[in-house]
């Protein structure tokens, strides 16, 4: 027979845990893009954070989940938020610039190389930043080759660390991310720059989350993502100042 | 003793209301939170039909593999004993409990283009990453042995007897296995089958990891589901509606084979 006490016990241990939201530093929550994700667990390892493509990061945001402040690698989300009143006003906190990614060893030379066939690319799929910036990009390109190009995309993946990976793997031969994915993937992998004329703007938007239970203390997060030590660590990893 | 009565009862109806609750209220949801409309708006798009179609393939394809390898494979398990046998069965039971973005790791480490055998599967001409054929792989290794568990224990219950007899009446072991043990085991094989079905269909990790999502190659409806979570939540709802339905459908007809059974 069960004593009662320990029914008792593990009732107050349920309500506990259900219950817990005592209130210390620890305790800011960060949804941010997977791409700054070495540089906030580097400089902020005390924050809780979730690193994952920024729309899907703006749809949990829209669908209620409790978090902080949001940083998302573009400013069209946090400022579609704003707009929708779920985001005080977001600042842009970093720059970063696309390049095609290639294993240390490939043939490729130039973006206009992915148009060749027999190259197997990878992008981020649409509606995910790194996505909707690789597309602008092609859109600039002749219509032929942007055509060739699509034609070898052989997966559209969630966020951005879904075409590293399949790069690192060797499942595909390009693909499309971010200048600073290249340098967190120390040597495996050699960035080709995009034309500068191609190059779109990639500027990082921050804000608090207005239904943020922490406010002062977000505003101080995002802050300090353009001065003291997150900054260094974006920089440290390729990121640009804000312009 | 006499005390513990009191409250054991009502213990148990709390523990399963709570149980109940907790289990169909995010499924009601779905169906609360999208119309009929959205659904059929949904259905509509190239995407999702893509998605459909795609997912239909591949787990036709892999239920076939599962079904004519694994059946054969589940009734030497069920009929012989040799060594090792528990240590095989354990096995192929592993991948029932792998977290399924551990299946996509294991997948490319043993057959991605510079995993283990990635460089004989290309020799043989075959790419399975990023293809569909990968999809097919990624879903009979997830899906199989709810199969070959489920297929395993149909065969060990069939009666030995009648195996006996058909045998003395002179049936080989292979037509014995086609005219009586078979015919014998089907209920649980088909419920074995539905199962694994069900599993198939819903994968998610293994086969954004090994195989990728590209609409109409690799994108799956869990796949699609995922992309339009993010840019269209409604569109997500309705294709989630739509797998419920399926699922539940797996699930019913599993049961109504078992009750069928039951009344035999």
């Amino acid at each position: 027979m069960v004593p009662r006490w320990c029914i008792g016990g593990l009732l107050a241990l349920m309500l506990a845990g259900c219950g817990a939201d005592d209130d210390d530093a620890g305790d800011l929550t960060v949804a941010a893009a997977s791409s700054v994700q070495d540089a906030i667990r580097a400089c902020a390892p005390d924050v809780r954070a979730s690193f994952a493509g920024s729309d899907e990061l703006a749809a949990q945001i829209r669908q209620g989940v409790p978090v902080d402040v949001f940083v998302a690698a573009n400013t069209a989300l946090p400022e579609a938020l704003a707009g929708e009143g779920l985001l005080d006003e977001p600042a842009i906190v970093a720059t970063n610039a696309l390049v095609v990614a290639v294993p240390a060893d490939s043939s490729v030379r130039a973006l206009t190389d992915l148009a060749e066939p027999g190259v197997d690319v990878a992008i981020g799929a649409e509606g995910v930043p790194v996505g909707n910036y690789t597309r602008e990009v092609l859109a600039r390109l002749p219509a032929a080759q942007e055509r060739a190009i699509l034609a070898n995309v052989r997966s559209e993946e969630p966020d951005v660390k879904g075409v590293v990976g399949k790069l690192t793997q060797g499942a595909v031969d390009a693909g499309i991310v971010y200048v600073t994915d290249v340098e967190a993937a120390s040597g495996r992998l050699r960035a080709v720059a995009i034309p500068a004329d191609l190059e779109p703007d990639v500027a990082y938007g921050a804000g608090v989350v207005t239904a943020s239970e922490r406010r002062a203390q977000a505003a101080d997060f995002v802050e300090g993502l353009t001065s003291g030590p997150c900054a260094d660590a974006l920089r440290a990893r390729g990121f640009g100042p804000p312009p | 003793m006499i005390r513990s009565r009191v409250w054991f009862g009502p213990v148990l109806v709390a523990a399963l209301a709570t149980t109940l609750v907790f289990l169909t209220v995010p499924v009601l949801a779905i169906f609360l939170e999208t119309t009929p409309a959205e659904i059929i708006r949904k259905l509509g798009e190239e995407q999702a039909r893509d998605a459909l179609w795609l997912s239909a393939q591949t787990t036709g394809a892999a239920m076939v593999l599962i079904l004519v390898v694994g059946t054969p494979a589940a009734y030497l398990l069920a009929t012989r004993r040799f060594r090792g046998r528990a240590f095989v069965i354990t096995l192929i039971e592993l991948p029932l409990v792998l977290p399924p973005a551990v299946a996509g790791i294991a997948l490319l480490a043993a057959v991605g283009p510079s995993g283990l055998l990635g460089r004989y599967v290309e020799d043989a001409g075959l790419q399975l990453a990023l293809t569909t054929a990968g999809v097919v792989v990624a879903l009979t290794f997830v899906a199989a042995p709810f199969y070959l568990r489920q297929a395993q224990a149909a065969f060990a219950a069939v009666d030995g007897t009648q195996v006996d007899a058909a045998r003395t009446l002179g049936s080989s072991e292979a037509a014995a296995f086609a005219r009586v043990v078979v015919p014998g085991a089907l209920p649980g094989l088909a419920a074995g089958g539905a199962l694994a079905l069900g599993r198939a269909l819903g994968e998610f990790g293994a086969t954004l990891m090994f195989a990728g999502s590209l609409q109409g190659v690799t994108q799956t409806v869990p796949l699609a589901i995922y992309d339009d979570f993010a840019t269209d939540f409604d569109a997500a709802l309705a294709l989630s509606a739509v797998l419920v339905i399926v699922s539940a459908a797996l699930l019913l007809s599993v049961k109504l084979v078992r009750g069928a059974d039951a009344v035999r």
